[in-house]
């Protein structure tokens, strides 16, 4: 069975050969076949790979917790490295903390702190990819502990705080509400052919 | 003026680059300028004047009295050793400390045609490139679905195929070059961008596989690379015209490009085009990854960001002349280059030769194809004065490539700017050095 589109481009092929150029898309997609191939697996055996975090709420947060304290500990021998002492900048990365109002500036400086509507999104990143030589092999209360650090040296949770999948989401983000949807196309430029400056 | 036959019979001239440049320095100069010479027939010579006086006999190439290599047994063909100085090169403006997140640059000035060899796609990576055997990687798809189901590498290419034309642009192409130039080539300001004839399945086939439930909107691609780097797409698009890809210009993908599995999102930021790709979960919310929140979002006015720009909007370049070239004597020259849009197809490019003040409309070739690297020509009688050429392309949406000015009426031109998809100036010197000539 022919679409419309494809009924419409092979009329648009009689008027004018080169009129269906542009509809590579909808002129040649084959209809699906009707045997598939997949191999039903059951969501227990995807546990493994099932490690997305839905940040606004944590959904996906799994047990576990850590401390600012425990997260300095691992900070120290994990990470300093590269991102520098108490996450300043190091030799291969820039500052971690810092930036919370910077964005009304001319230099918006970028961190978890400034820049992170939803803190879960640290746990999210530090542990699919973090230490970069390593990544994956931080446990779950590592990676809660890291994001207390990190946190608390951003100044937005105490030193005795505590992180897991109820605390981590109840952290309020200075850049909560900084985004805004895709309004383009926001640029109205005209065609001016002469004399145009 | 396109369509003037007896401009045809004119000869080309050379456009040296700066990594012919960087050769000369490292070559013999006056045996590489002898090579020059002969192999674009005189080309500075003046501009299209047949020579009256007698010259030296042609020397017999000597590759014409001997014999050449044998074809051996089996082998990777590659270009000539004399191409070598065409190559992905990384950017030299924003320099990174390390070169696992980090990206590479294709050579538009080299390019001929709309196709990007496989050599040649530009590379952004997260943690370097994996090397994933095909026999045991594996795709899932779960999350809000009637039946998970698992695919491996045989599964999916026992599929019909479908191969489409579209290019791959990163967000971030031009991020360097807004408000002043900082990069010298096209590669530099541009080659973050490429384009290709993808091969694979539409994504539509194995999401109506799994039985998508009602009330998903999202989903979550997910690659199997050292950053298990992640996107949230809206399901639309996805049904739409997303495509996973295994091939790439008649054969496998390449490692640095997602061999052996990758998602291929026409039109829209290379980012989200997963390369490496192991799992699709199925939601009905965005998941807010770094990757969309922190990273790949746009500065705007008051402090905010532009969040799910995915669209790559209307933009041309010209790759011919171009910064780091160098024009021969006053004459002729042929202005090429590449137009394209996330949004539709390309209707119409127009060239100025006076830095904006006046445009002249270009030659555009065929195919023009939807979200695809279109090129553009436009003949250029150059008086030896100096000049300021650009580009401006409009797509079948009637959108308009803006200038530098006309974004920064409604965007803040600070920090990690994404998305720039302004008119590129090159000025050109009375000498014929081609320079960078940002914002214009």
């Amino acid at each position: 069975m022919r679409s419309r589109a494809e009924l419409a481009c092979l009329v648009a092929v009689a008027l004018a050969a080169a009129g269906c150029a542009q509809m590579q898309h909808t002129a040649s997609t084959p209809a699906k076949p009707a045997a598939g191939y997949g191999k039903p697996i059951s969501e227990a055996d995807i546990a493994p790979w099932n490690i997305d975090i839905r940040t606004s709420d944590g959904r996906g947060l799994p047990a576990g917790s850590g401390t600012v304290a425990q997260g300095k500990s691992i900070y120290d021998a994990k990470c300093v490295a590269c991102h520098g002492a108490d996450a300043k900048g190091g030799p291969v990365y820039g500052a971690m903390v810092g930036g919370i109002g910077s964005f009304t500036t001319n230099a918006r400086v970028l961190t978890p702190g400034s820049m992170y509507p939803y803190a879960p999104i640290l746990f999210d990143y530090i542990r699919r990819t973090m230490p970069m030589d390593r990544p994956l092999s931080l446990t779950p209360n590592e990676v809660y502990a890291l994001s207390a650090y990190i946190l608390n040296l951003n100044g937005l949770v105490p030193a005795n705080a505590v992180m897991d999948a109820k605390t981590l989401p109840a952290v309020q983000m200075p850049n909560r509400n900084g985004f805004i949807r895709d309004d383009r196309p926001d640029a109205k430029a005209g065609r001016c052919m002469t004399g145009c400056k | 003026m396109a369509s003037d036959t007896r401009l045809r019979s004119l000869p080309k001239r050379t456009l040296l680059t700066r990594e012919d440049e960087v050769r000369l320095e490292s070559e013999d100069r006056r045996a590489f300028l002898r090579k020059s010479a002969a192999l674009a027939g005189g080309a500075l010579a003046a501009g299209g004047v047949a020579s009256t006086g007698r010259t030296a006999p042609l020397p017999v190439p000597p590759t014409a009295q001997e014999m050449g290599r044998p074809i051996p047994p089996a082998m990777y063909g590659m270009p000539s050793k004399y191409e070598a100085h065409v190559a992905r090169r990384r950017t030299d403006v924003l320099v990174n400390r390390q070169n696992w997140s980090d990206w590479s640059m294709t050579p538009l000035q080299h390019q001929y045609g709309i196709i990007t060899p496989n050599g040649l796609i530009y590379e952004r990576h997260h943690a370097g490139t994996p090397d994933i055997d095909p026999k045991s990687h594996k795709l899932v798809i779960h999350g809000m679905v009637r039946q998970p189901l698992v695919f491996s590498m045989a599964d999916l290419m026992r599929y019909p195929t479908v191969s489409r034309f579209y290019f791959l642009e990163c967000s971030g192409n031009g991020l360097t070059d807004w408000l002043k130039p900082a990069s010298t080539t096209v590669q530099q300001t541009h080659g973050l961008l490429s384009g290709a004839q993808w091969t694979g399945i539409p994504v539509s086939w194995l999401l109506d596989e799994v039985g998508v439930q009602p009330g998903a909107k999202w989903l979550a691609f997910e690659g199997a690379d050292g950053s298990n780097h992640t996107r949230s797409m809206p399901i639309e698009k996805v049904l739409d015209d997303c495509l996973l890809v295994y091939a790439s210009n008649g054969e496998m993908l390449r490692p640095e490009n997602g061999y052996p599995l990758r998602l291929l999102v026409p039109g829209w930021e290379g980012n989200v085009s997963v390369k490496w790709l192991r799992r699709i979960k199925v939601g009905d919310q965005p998941w807010h990854f770094r990757s969309e929140t922190a990273r790949y979002t746009d500065p705007m006015p008051q402090g905010k960001w532009r969040q799910f720009s995915f669209e790559m909007e209307c933009k041309s370049v010209i790759t011919r002349p171009s910064g780091g070239m160098k024009l021969g004597a006053p004459g002729w020259y042929e202005i090429q280059g590449l137009a394209w849009s996330g949004n539709g197809r390309i209707t119409a490019v127009d060239v100025t030769l006076d830095g904006g003040r006046n445009w002249q409309e270009a030659t555009l070739d065929q195919p023009v194809l939807d979200k695809c690297l279109s090129e553009f020509r436009f003949r250029w009688n150059w008086n030896g004065s100096p000049a300021v050429i650009a580009s401006r392309a409009v797509d079948s949406t009637g959108y308009v490539q803006p200038t530098v000015a006309d974004l920064q009426k409604t965007r803040a031109i600070v920090g990690f700017v994404q998305h720039h998809n302004a008119v590129q100036p090159w000025s050109v010197a009375a000498n014929g050095e081609v320079k960078n000539a940002i914002p214009g």
